[in-house]
């Protein structure tokens, strides 16, 4: 009873914040205008300009997910075995941004890789050409890689971390090198927070709309960019909540694929 | 002195500004059972790892069949670990764990099948494959690490206190396992113990260390019997360690009783330690021993009664299979052969002599 008492409060929430935004969003994608019910405000997602920004979504965000995890996994690994990740200073860094805000962040990106802005300036004062980076889909995974890529490091981190040295030394001791030591056991212990890194990037990559406002300058149309059109620029609340429930089936099924790997070791957030 | 398989030179290490182990030198033989024994902290994981390749030497050399190993990384050398805490890939099952060094080595299917059988039934878990290492025991557990080291028959077998976490029952059972198996494989174990009943039971050479230096080497005979200095006579079982004085050959004063015994050579009027193992201590009726004392302390320890009598003012700890009660007078005898006279230390750091073998 006592329990139960407790957890009245966040009930009160889930059921104020989450599920009746969500029956709202799914009455209004499963409604037309007048009321009724119709299919074809998820079919909305077939028109070709919606189909392209799903791609276009569906592209950058596996892209920038591979480089946050190119990016991220060698450093997660050299941060766990050396001092420096130990002092905990490192990963401070590290997590730093995630505490500045997000739209300033991403601003910062707009004034580096803008025409005649920081890039191009230091290009240009080598005698090179500028590279024309801002409003480009390149930008955007840019962006994107900036912003999340610390949301990768950290869950690799932390189960690589926490992997027994004596497990490594096993491993070289009957016979492995230092590669078939990573692949044969440091990678396969550490998948958890792979999973976990790429969810947590994958996801809000797929959904963002603010990236890809600031840095394609509204010219390259994400999904986010779609739906919050339908909503802000007035157009059809109907359309924009179907389409974002077709949006939520990939991110459903992208965490089901992910939570049979992920056995929530890696979990740090 | 037989084939010297394996060989410590000169080695020291040093972690941060202390000196963990200060010139070692040490060697062993081929298809022995030899065991580090010393206090926690005295630098026997550090050796192990040296011999493992997971340490490198500040100073020394590692010698391995003649051949000069110091740098060579632990997936070169022909010695396998298991370690204390078993170390098991809990990603794989255990005829993958058992299988990992012998797939790295490009062996046949066949060959590791038929090895990972051998290797389950040589530590009594036939038809466990397919479990998980975390669904096995500790001692089972223990028992696959020890399987995962052999099957690829190193030359030594290098095992830091493998019996640690395991209770005393099992602890037994495995000890009488390990030195099965080291016979049924025949080849070397060096094991690394700070409990000197298991060296005991297990080795057939016991290296006594304490703080980095060695203090003695021998047979487990030769370390329980002739203990070179009193940290070994202290280390190794209970004992009484006193004070005396060698008056003259075979003649020891202890708290000034005269006590024969068979030493000979510490000239006259030396100060020495004397050490009695407390089984060695006679009880008899009051007068009919070389001097009197009362009983203070009574204990059953199950083999026999442990007993402390005061004499001369001091403690003697005997242990016998007759039971004296607590008040009673009794007389103390010792047989001179039981009786071991040693150098005193003349400083702190001759306490830990050095020696080379
Ligand atoms: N990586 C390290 N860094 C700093 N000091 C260390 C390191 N490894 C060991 N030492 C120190 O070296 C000394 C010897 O350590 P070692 O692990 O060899 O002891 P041990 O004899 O195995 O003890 P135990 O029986 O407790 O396992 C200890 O004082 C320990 O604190
Ligand atoms: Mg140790």
């Amino acid at each position: 009873m006592y329990k139960k008492s407790l957890s009245c409060p966040f009930l009160i929430w889930a059921a104020a914040f989450i599920i009746i935004p969500l029956l709202f969003i799914m009455y209004y994608g499963l409604t037309d205008k007048s009321g009724s019910f119709t299919m074809a405000n998820l079919m909305a997602v077939a028109t070709a300009e919606h189909s392209k920004a799903l791609f276009l979504s569906l592209g950058l965000s596996l892209l920038s997910t591979v480089i946050c995890l190119i990016l991220a996994y060698p450093l997660a690994l050299i941060l766990s075995g050396s001092r420096l990740g130990k002092s905990g200073f490192v990963i401070f860094l590290f997590i730093l941004p995630m505490w500045m805000n997000f739209l300033l962040r991403t601003l910062a990106w707009v004034v580096l890789l803008d025409t005649n802005g920081v890039l191009d300036t230091i290009l240009k004062f080598f005698g090179l050409k500028g590279m024309k980076i801002i409003n480009t889909p390149a930008a955007i995974v840019f962006g994107m890689v900036y912003d999340f890529l610390p949301f990768m490091i950290l869950p690799i981190y932390n189960v690589v971390s926490k992997i027994d040295v004596n497990v490594i030394n096993a491993a070289r001791d009957l016979g492995a090198n230092s590669f078939q030591t990573l692949y044969k056991v440091i990678f396969p212990l550490s998948l958890p927070g792979v999973v976990s890194g790429i969810t947590m990037v994958f996801v809000p990559s797929l959904t963002t709309f603010v990236i890809s406002t600031l840095l394609g300058g509204g010219k390259i149309l994400l999904i986010g960019n779609v739906i919050e059109q339908e909503f802000m620029k007035g157009t059809s609340w109907h359309i924009g909540s179907g389409l974002s429930l077709v949006l939520m089936l990939f991110i459903i099924v992208s965490m089901i694929l992910s939570s049979k790997y992920d056995h929530g070791e890696g979990n740090v957030l | 002195m037989g084939n010297k398989l394996i060989e410590l030179q000169h080695i020291s290490k040093i972690y941060d500004g202390h000196k963990v182990l200060d010139d070692l030198n040490l060697y062993f033989n081929e298809n022995k059972f030899l065991t580090l024994l010393g206090p926690s902290g005295c630098g026997k994981t550090t050796t192990l790892r040296i011999l493992g390749g997971f340490e490198m030497p500040d100073e020394g050399h590692v010698i391995f069949s003649g051949e000069d190993i110091t740098s060579l990384p632990p997936n070169k050398r022909q010695l396998n670990t298991v370690f204390q805490k078993y170390a098991l890939f809990t990603h794989m099952n255990i005829a993958e764990n058992i299988a990992f060094g012998l797939k790295i080595s490009g062996k046949s299917k066949t060959y590791i099948e038929d090895k990972i059988k051998y290797a389950l039934k040589l530590v009594n878990l036939d038809g466990y494959e397919k479990r998980m290492p975390d669904s096995l025991s500790g001692g089972q557990q223990q028992r696959i690490a020890i399987a995962r080291a052999i099957v690829n028959e190193p030359k030594v077998l290098l095992l830091d206190e493998p019996l640690g976490a395991l209770d005393l029952k099992l602890r037994q059972e495995m000890q009488y396992e390990l030195i099965r198996m080291k016979n049924e494989l025949g080849i070397t174990f060096i094991y690394v113990t700070h409990d000197q009943e298991e060296a005991l039971t297990m080795s057939d050479t016991i290296v006594v260390m304490n703080q980095g230096y060695i203090q003695q080497i021998g047979t487990p005979e030769d370390i329980y019997n002739e203990p070179t200095n009193a940290f070994v006579a202290d280390f190794i079982g209970d004992s009484n360690i006193f004070p005396g004085i060698m008056l003259e050959d075979k003649v020891v004063e202890i708290f000034g009783v005269i006590f024969p015994c068979v030493d000979t050579g510490f000239g006259h009027n030396r100060p020495v330690d004397v050490v009695i193992r407390p089984e060695d201590v006679e009880l008899g009726a009051p007068g009919a021993g070389t001097v009197d004392g009362v009983v203070s302390h009574l204990i059953f320890k199950g083999v026999h009664y442990e007993m402390e009598v005061t004499a001369c003012g001091q403690e003697w700890l005997v242990q016998s299979t007759r039971m004296y009660p607590v008040g009673e007078h009794v007389s103390i005898s010792v047989d001179p052969f039981n009786i071991q006279i040693m150098n005193k230390p003349e400083s702190e750091d001759e306490e830990a002599v050095v020696l080379d073998v």
